[in-house]
């Protein structure tokens, strides 16, 4: 009796350590990742290796360069080897993460029929013209001709010319070397055309280490996809002065031609606004010696804040917005002048504000106030504020005073206050700026969703880092065979999209959703389930360890 | 007006459009500026600012007005505060420096039992063909002083004690200033209040449909503001007034929900006609949220007792989520009576996420508008509104017979069903306690192994069984 019944136990014992297991094994092998798939954040998977590479990206800036040689400008021998193309690299040393270099593509070839004919021509301004017409240049490239000797076209003294459009000219040499000699003062004349260090260290200056010149270097505006422009006239003091402005002719005559010039670099957008009893934050100081009332220099920065709650521009636009102000002053504290550092007035008597725009003092004409009664009608003389205002702009907008290599004339720019390859200078700048941007935003985009694992990615943010990614690729071999229009949109567009994709809403969904809530909500089921199964997964461990040892004893 | 009413309404140009004048040129960068004072026996003194500052502008006046592009829209509640009146008073030309707006200082405007504020942008026409355009800028701030009881039981007021300023200096760019005392009932014998100083001149009008006569302060006007440098106006009754009740206006209303329940309610809105003789036509115009599910057809209109037909009735029916729904009705009030408008609705259940963070406080529903043109007592001869005070603008008086008024209603507090929000952790919590039961118990059913045990021999019974079985000579067991 016994023998059977202690082997039909056996046999349940067996099955029920197999009904353990088998529990335990389900649990684990279809519970846990059924669990682990229905509770993840959905994550989209991200190019993170590739925005790490981002970061150790070369940036080659190619400058095309084409010399153009007429008759009579270097000796036959030299001109029998045109054309050829000639790259010249340099380094551009800044201490940021990116290596960026600087290529000059010198493509040398010998002059057309029609250029020969246009460079024969008595004057400059004859020759450019009839040059501009025969040909269009791509943004960013360059034409430097070479010109004979004894051309008449410069003057005795200068040996090279810098002309409003993307055209310069060299005067040739008949040396042995003539050719190196050419070279290097093509060079020179490209590097003051297009890319500078200084030009590239403001583009980047918030993404490099503050140094001395840092604050300066601060001035422009940051990239953006458009700017709105704000002229305020203030009048503090109504009362003796009735103030008008023509402000809609000028910005007619002055202010768009060059913002029509600089459309390819964002929108813009104008307004204007009077604002009575606007007042500036500090009071000026009476000078005896002349009579009049001025600003010292150190008390300028105090004099924004209590005008700024007044705008009231900034509110309303994405933009970021320039300010332009012309602040008529009070007859008490008139005339007032500004004062610079060494207590001598400032010849334009205004002042700007980095990335925030420009104050204008303009003082009445004191005559006015003997002739009639108060109040005193005034009529603002547009031209001297405008151009004010312009020299401010293009300060703001990063467009510093060019620098000429030595012996060089410069023509000076055309009618919209900017040259073409002022505006190609900018291009560059903001490309790389907008890299540099790009790169950065991807990077800590990067960054914070490897560190925070509750962060949801959707497929939309995933695939505007995606883009946003192809976008600087595109944008950096744009850059490196030198097509500046088509970089610069794609650097906008990797700009957008990795903002987009940074500032997307959906990130902060999950975001603080806390750790002992997940708990209240697992520990109901998980820990009546876990306890017999792990009981039981130890009692069979156990026993089995048990049932190893007894046979060695017997051996 | 006994609750403190707060509503800021900004109002698209379009809704303002009944009021068309424009006959003469009105002046580049025109600002006029007006106060008017209303003080009540009852010791309540009301005063409304209105600003109005014109500008032109080369925008062309589209052939008519697209409708589709017409929005209404409505913030039903919005606590009025400091914050509203700072970017308002920037709006004015003079800021609070100079003219009627040093009177607007925070602290005294909010210590009111009323309190209104509004800004209306609207294009008005700089000809008679309508070939270009003006813009003009409308701001109001009315409010309402309880001089009884913060002047201990006096009525007597003055400019100082009720905005702690007196007015000093016009504003250099305002075409017009003035300052409007309502002395309607007392000017007839000086006995019963004084108003210092005495005013120069007074204006008669027809205002609300009956006869009011103001006194008229120009700050423009040097005399005015007189040696020492300030305009302060006070005002002491003489003998006190009686406490006679203040005159019902000829149009009100009210507004309520009905009904128990959190399934269905009912809107109900009562329109008062106090004329004694005349009847007059009120639109009624209503935006409901889409969770208040309106039943159209329950829409029922009384007034005496009797089914009152309107003569026009648009309806646009509410989208989940998407638009309101917005009933418009042309409604003839019969003369002295109340006429009930009751629509009934459901409440909908909304998704767990669209409650609001206190969903028990309720949701408010936005106030009904109802314009009207009301008769009024004594015939209005018509005006030139270039000519003629700002606040006659307010109620405009379309022909010499009636004038227009706009009214909003209370906004209305809906309850609607909320969900327990602790709701998902409950269930979840439940099934997993059922799941673990259920699992626990099969759990058991099939790991454990079950035996019969042998019953265990009794230890000392079976001792002393045998000890008796050996004295006996039975075998033990």
């Amino acid at each position: 009796m016994a023998a059977p019944g202690v082997a039909a136990t056996d046999l349940e014992v067996v099955r029920g350590k197999r009904a353990a297991l088998f529990f335990a094994a389900v649990a684990i092998l279809l519970g846990l990742p059924l669990w682990w798939k229905t509770t993840e954040t959905y994550r989209a998977p991200l190019p993170y290796s590739q925005i790490s590479g981002l970061n150790a990206l070369q940036l080659r800036l190619m400058v095309p360069v084409t010399v153009v040689f007429t008759r009579e400008s270097v000796p036959l021998d030299d001109q029998e080897k045109l054309p050829f193309t000639v790259v010249q690299e340099r380094e551009i040393p800044l201490k940021y993460k990116m290596k960026i270099k600087c290529l000059f593509q010198k493509a040398y070839r010998r002059a057309l029929e029609h250029e020969e004919a246009a460079l024969s021509l008595g004057s400059m301004q004859e020759a450019e013209t009839m040059l501009a017409k025969s040909q269009k240049q791509a943004e960013g490239s360059l034409t430097v001709y070479v010109i004979s000797e004894h051309s008449s076209l410069l003057p005795q003294d200068m040996m090279s010319y810098i002309g409003p459009e993307r055209t310069a000219v060299v005067r040739g040499i008949m040396h042995r070397e003539a050719l190196n000699i050419v070279g290097h003062q093509v060079i020179q004349v490209a590097q003051a055309m297009s890319l500078t260090e200084d030009v590239l260290a403001a583009a980047l200056s918030d993404h490099l280490p503050e140094d001395k010149w840092s604050s300066d270097k601060r001035r422009p505006l940051k990239s953006s996809l458009g700017y709105e422009i704000t002229f305020s006239l203030l009048n503090p003091d109504p009362k003796s002065h009735d103030v008008h402005w023509d402000i809609e002719g000028a910005v007619q005559r002055y202010v768009q031609p060059f913002l029509s010039a600089l459309s390819a670099v964002g929108n813009f957008s104008v307004d204007s606004q009077i604002l009575y009893y606007a007042v500036l934050g500090v009071n000026p100081r009476f000078d005896p010696a002349s009579s009049s009332y001025y600003l010292a220099a150190h008390s300028l920065p105090h004099v924004i804040n209590p005008v700024e709650s007044r705008l009231g521009s900034s509110a309303a636009s994405l933009y970021p917005v320039l300010n332009f102000l012309l602040y008529v002053p009070e007859l008490a504290h008139s005339p007032l002048y500004i004062q610079d550092k060494d207590g001598a007035p400032v010849a334009t008597n205004a002042f700007h504000s980095p990335r925030w725009g420009g104050i204008m003092i303009y003082n009445v004409d004191p005559t006015v106030y003997n002739a009639s009664e108060l109040p005193v009608r005034v009529e603002v003389e547009m031209v001297r504020v405008m151009e004010v205002f312009l020299a401010q702009l293009r300060l703001l907008f990063g467009i510093a005073q060019p620098q000429m290599p030595p012996k060089c004339l410069f023509s000076g720019p055309k009618s919209e206050g900017l040259t073409t390859w002022e505006l190609d200078q900018l291009l560059w700048a903001r490309s790389v700026e907008n890299l540099a941007t790009a790169t950065t935003t991807l990077t800590s985009l990067a960054q914070l969703l490897g560190k925070i694992s509750n962060i949801v990615i959707k497929d939309d943010v995933a695939s505007e880092v995606y883009s946003a990614v192809a976008a600087v690729q595109k944008a950096a071999e744009e850059l490196a065979s030198g097509h500046l229009a088509s970089a610069f949109i794609a650097s906008q567009e990797a700009v957008t999209s990795s903002e987009r994709a940074f500032f997307d809403p959906s990130l902060l969904h999950l975001l603080y959703f806390p750790d002992d809530q997940k708990f209240a909500i697992y520990i109901p089921l998980f820990l009546p389930m876990a306890v017999p199964i792990l009981l039981s997964l130890v009692k069979i461990f156990l026993e089995t360890r048990k049932s190893w040892k007894k046979p060695e004893k017997i051996d | 007006m006994a609750a403190a009413c707060l509503r800021l309404v900004w109002l698209a140009p379009l809704l303002l459009g009944l009021v068309d004048g424009g006959r003469a040129e009105p002046p580049r960068d025109a600002l006029r500026e007006e106060l008017v004072i209303t003080p009540l026996p009852s010791g309540d003194v009301a005063a409304t600012f209105q600003f109005r500052t014109r500008w032109d502008s080369d925008l062309q006046r589209e052939e008519g007005t697209d409708h589709y592009f017409l929005r209404y829209a409505v913030l039903p509640r919005e606590v009025v505060c400091t914050e509203n009146l700072t970017p308002w008073k920037k709006l004015l030309p003079c800021s609070s420096k100079a003219g009627l707006s040093v009177l607007l200082k925070a602290d005294r405007l909010f210590h009111t039992s009323y309190h209104s504020q509004a800004v209306h942008i609207r294009p008005v026409c700089r000809n008679a063909r309508c070939t270009s355009i003006s813009w003009e800028l409308r701001q109001t701030l009315s409010v309402v002083y309880d001089a009884f009881v913060t002047g201990q039981g006096k009525k007597d007021w003055s400019l100082f004690r009720m905005f702690s300023r007196t007015l000093t200096e016009p504003c250099p760019l305002a075409s017009e200033s003035r300052v409007y005392v309502d002395v309607t009932s007392y000017n007839q014998d000086n006995e019963t209040l004084e108003v210092h100083p005495t005013p120069t001149t007074t204006y008669q009008d027809v205002t609300l449909g009956t006869q009011k006569t103001y006194a008229v302060y120009d700050l423009l006007d040097t005399a005015v503001i007189n040696n020492s440098r300030n305009l302060n106006l006070q005002f002491k009754w003489k003998s006190p007034p009686e406490n006679e009740a203040p005159p019902v206006p000829f149009l009100h209303a009210q507004r309520y929900v009905s009904g128990y329940g959190l399934q269905n309610g009912e809107l109900n809105t009562l329109l008062y006609n106090t004329h004694p003789y005349r009847a007059f036509p009120v639109l009624v115009l209503d935006t409901v949220p889409w969770y208040l599910r309106l039943y159209v057809h329950t829409l029922t209109i009384t007034s005496k007792g009797k089914e009152n037909k309107p003569s026009y009735v648009h309806y646009q029916p509410a989208q989940d989520r998407l638009q309101p729904h917005l009933l418009e009705m042309l409604i003839q009030l019969p003369a002295n009576s109340a006429t009930k408008v009751s629509i009934q609705f459901e409440r909908a259940l909304l998704k767990w996420t669209e409650y609001t963070p206190d969903p028990n406080h309720g949701f408010y529903v936005s106030p009904s508008v109802l314009s009207a043109l009301v008769p009024s007592m004594v015939a209005a001869k018509p005006v030139d509104w270039e000519e003629s005070p700002l606040f006659k603008s307010l109620y405009p008086v379309s022909d010499s017979s009636s004038y227009f008024v706009r009214l909003y209603t209370e906004p209305l507090l809906v309850n609607l069903p909320t969900p327990d929000f602790s709701m998902p952790y409950n269930v979840i919590c439940l099934t997993c306690t059922v799941v673990a039961v259920c699992y626990g118990s099969f759990y058991n059913l099939l790991t454990r192994t079950f035996h019969i045990e042998e019953p265990s021999t009794g230890g000392l019974a079976k001792w002393l069984a045998n000890l008796i079985r050996r004295a006996r000579g039975v075998p033990p067991l």
